[in-house]
């Protein structure tokens, strides 16, 4: 039969010309992204301890039963939250100032960006570290000195606010990088735009409400989605500082989930912990996506 | 609606001088239009008097009041900007009740002087549409809707019609002709096309190189051009700019030899025998006729229906425009003769002012 190609037709001949040279790579990601996650969720619905091969068998919902009424685990969801919450407040608001501020032309201006993006290259173990045992720590830390200096005494953090404390380190680590994606937004706002605003009589608080957020909601939105995916993993800073304590004051899930891992050797009840896991982030990025999407609407 | 004085007005960046002591005097409810090319600070200039740029020297005056520190909201301008910078995340309404709302305009006020503006641009249909869903041209109203709104003492545009194709730059022009007539309101429009300054001018101010060339009325400066920059830049085709000596004066008549050798005779003007001069024809103001002056061989015919335009060397180191009735046989390669019809010829001195126009002499 001859005469013109159905697209129909035509799509399936150029599918079968790519399929080939396709199928490894898809393969491959599909093998490398549900392989572990398929192990995992079989995990979770085994008996499974490291420390006594006799127990196995499976296990139904006990691993999450189990979990689920440990008050350890609404703690430490409770403490993801916290953690992951206050630091995405605090580098949008730090990181919308400092794009507005970058944006702007000063002396030493390039010097200035230099050093607040520096702390994005510092690994989490060593900024961890330096935090800890340089600038909080209550006896040789630079904070304690300074405020013991100004008559306040010395503030141990880890014991009396540990939270705080991480929530300071990780928001420091992130700040550079809502920095960076908002400071290229801002210098995409059209300057004619922020002039007629200027001869609208618009000045700082306004020009910040109805030119300068409306501009930055879309960016911020993504920032939103990028920091609490990587967010929700924080493990070094904990490990290094508090080791999930005092109690579980700091114990997050991904904490959670490393000592009945590794620490108690319960590879069912880790599972089940790293499978709430996912759930969790994706209901906490399904809200966040929806409450951008109402917002945003450009 | 007022006057607008400007003294000595100047802006530096750094080293670079780009308005270079400007003196201007606009009236109530003129229509004044800065032209020049590119980069002559013409919308330096605009944003100064906006307030959008610092003043590094001089005076600006509105209604007598001195406004050098006076921010832009508080001098009573509003702007219409070449990229438009409308809210994009305002709708139409939003947009342009923006200034009203900021100064605290009673909502129901608002919306009046919102439906005023807008029936006058004819963009009622529009109110609730953001801008991302407008034309080009809708886009265009709106800023100026916005503009007006605000009942301004002044209105600036920068280049507002760059952004639009041909047809719509027309008719928007016209509109905002129409617009000056209905508002009576003190206008200044910036724009680099000659063709805009021409018929939407009151008054036009010429500018090069941070300076002013020349101040008059459209035919002021087609047909008295007060130096070769604005007789080359006002006009289309432009006016040809011929080099020549003054061959012999008498009482009725100076002759002058045009590069190339062509003799032309004139009326007699202020310039002595042996004095170099460059002489300015309008491209319309030759004709062809075979007892002419002028020889020369046509290099290029431009047939554009209503008009044809001819390219003849004469000898000198550019071709002299000259435009011809659409029917003129005139053809590629021909030699022809041309004469003078009779208006206007410029002269220039050596310096490229103006020595003042003469006429031809009757006959060539
Ligand atoms: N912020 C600035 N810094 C330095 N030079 C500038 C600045 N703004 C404009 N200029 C220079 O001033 C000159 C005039 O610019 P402009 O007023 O925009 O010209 P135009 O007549 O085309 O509107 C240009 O040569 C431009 O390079
Ligand atoms: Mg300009």
């Amino acid at each position: 039969m001859s005469g013109p190609q159905t697209p129909m037709a035509h799509r399936g001949t150029k599918l079968m010309r790519t399929w080939p040279l396709l199928t490894p790579v898809v393969f491959l990601l599909l093998v490398w992204s549900i392989v572990p996650l398929l192990m995992t969720l079989w995990f979770s619905f085994q008996r499974y301890n490291l420390v006594d091969p006799t127990i196995t068998g499976f296990a139904g919902f006990d691993n999450y039963k189990f979990l689920l009424e440990d008050p350890a685990m609404l703690a430490a969801i409770f403490n993801e939250v916290v953690l992951v919450g206050s630091v995405l407040a605090i580098t949008i608001v730090f990181g919308v100032a400092f794009a507005i501020l970058f944006d702007q032309e000063f002396w030493g201006r390039s010097i200035a960006r230099l050093f607040v993006i520096a702390p994005f290259f510092v690994m989490p173990t060593v900024s961890a570290l330096i935090w800890k045992n340089l600038l909080m720590n209550p006896v040789s830390g630079v904070f304690a000195w300074i405020t013991t200096k100004l008559g306040f005494g010395a503030i141990d953090w880890f014991t009396n606010y540990p939270m705080a404390g991480i929530v300071i380190i990780v928001a420091w680590q992130w700040i550079p990088f809502a920095t960076l994606i908002l400071l290229t937004a801002m210098q995409s706002l059209d300057r004619e735009q922020m002039e007629a605003a200027r001869m609208d009589a618009a000045r700082g608080p306004q020009l910040l409400r109805f030119v300068i957020m409306p501009h930055l909601a879309r960016p911020i939105s993504i920032l939103l989605m990028i920091e609490t995916i990587f967010l929700l993993a924080i493990f070094a800073e904990i490990f290094i500082t508090t080791s999930g304590g005092p109690g579980d004051a700091t114990t997050t899930l991904t904490y959670l989930i490393y000592l009945r891992a590794l620490v108690n050797f319960d590879v069912g009840g880790a599972s089940a912990g790293g499978v709430l896991a996912i759930i969790l982030a994706n209901i906490m990025a399904f809200f966040l996506v929806r409450t951008i999407a109402r917002n945003v609407n450009i | 609606m007022s006057t607008l004085e400007i003294k000595q007005l100047r802006k530096s960046y750094g080293s670079a001088e780009i308005i270079k002591g400007i003196d201007l005097k606009i009236e109530d409810r003129e229509f004044v239009v800065f032209v020049g090319p590119s980069g002559c600070g013409k919308s330096t200039l605009l944003r100064m008097i906006a307030g959008l740029e610092e003043i590094s020297g001089g005076e600006l005056l509105i209604d007598g009041v001195r406004m050098n520190e006076i921010t832009p909201d508080r001098r009573g301008l509003a702007m219409v900007f070449q990229s438009y910078a409308l809210y994009p995340h305002m709708t139409v309404a939003g947009n342009m009740a923006f200034a009203l709302r900021l100064a605290g305009v009673p909502k129901a006020e608002r919306e009046q002087r919102v439906r005023v503006a807008a029936k006058t641009l004819q963009l009622e249909a529009l109110l609730d549409r953001k801008p991302a869903n407008l034309s080009g041209g809708q886009r265009q109203r709106v800023a100026i809707g916005r503009a007006i709104v605000r009942q301004p003492k002044a209105f600036l545009f920068d280049e507002p019609l760059s952004n639009l194709d041909a047809a719509l730059r027309v008719q928007t022009r016209l509109e905002i002709a129409k617009l000056h007539r209905d508002l009576q309101a003190t206008m200044i429009y910036v724009t680099h096309d000659q063709i805009e300054a021409m018929t939407l001018a009151d008054r036009i101010v010429v500018f090069n190189a941070g300076r002013i060339e020349q101040v008059g009325t459209p035919l002021e400066l087609y047909h008295n051009p007060a130096n070769l920059f604005v007789a080359g830049f006002i006009g289309s085709p432009k006016m040809n700019l011929i080099g020549a000596v003054v061959r012999a004066r008498t009482a009725q008549a100076l002759e002058l030899v045009l590069d190339g050798g062509s003799v032309v005779s004139v009326q007699p003007g202020d310039a002595a025998p042996g004095a170099k001069l460059t002489v300015g024809l309008r491209p319309e103001h030759i004709v062809v006729d075979p007892q002419g002056p002028i020889s020369g061989h046509v290099e290029a015919v431009e047939r554009l229906g209503n008009e044809s335009i001819a390219y003849v060397s004469i000898g000198a180191s550019l071709p002299l425009t000259v435009k011809l009735p659409p029917q003129s046989p005139v053809a590629l390669g021909e030699n022809l003769r041309l004469a003078l019809n009779g208006h206007a010829v410029s002269l220039f001195g050596e310096d490229g002012h103006a020595l003042g126009w003469t006429r031809p002499q009757a006959g060539g």
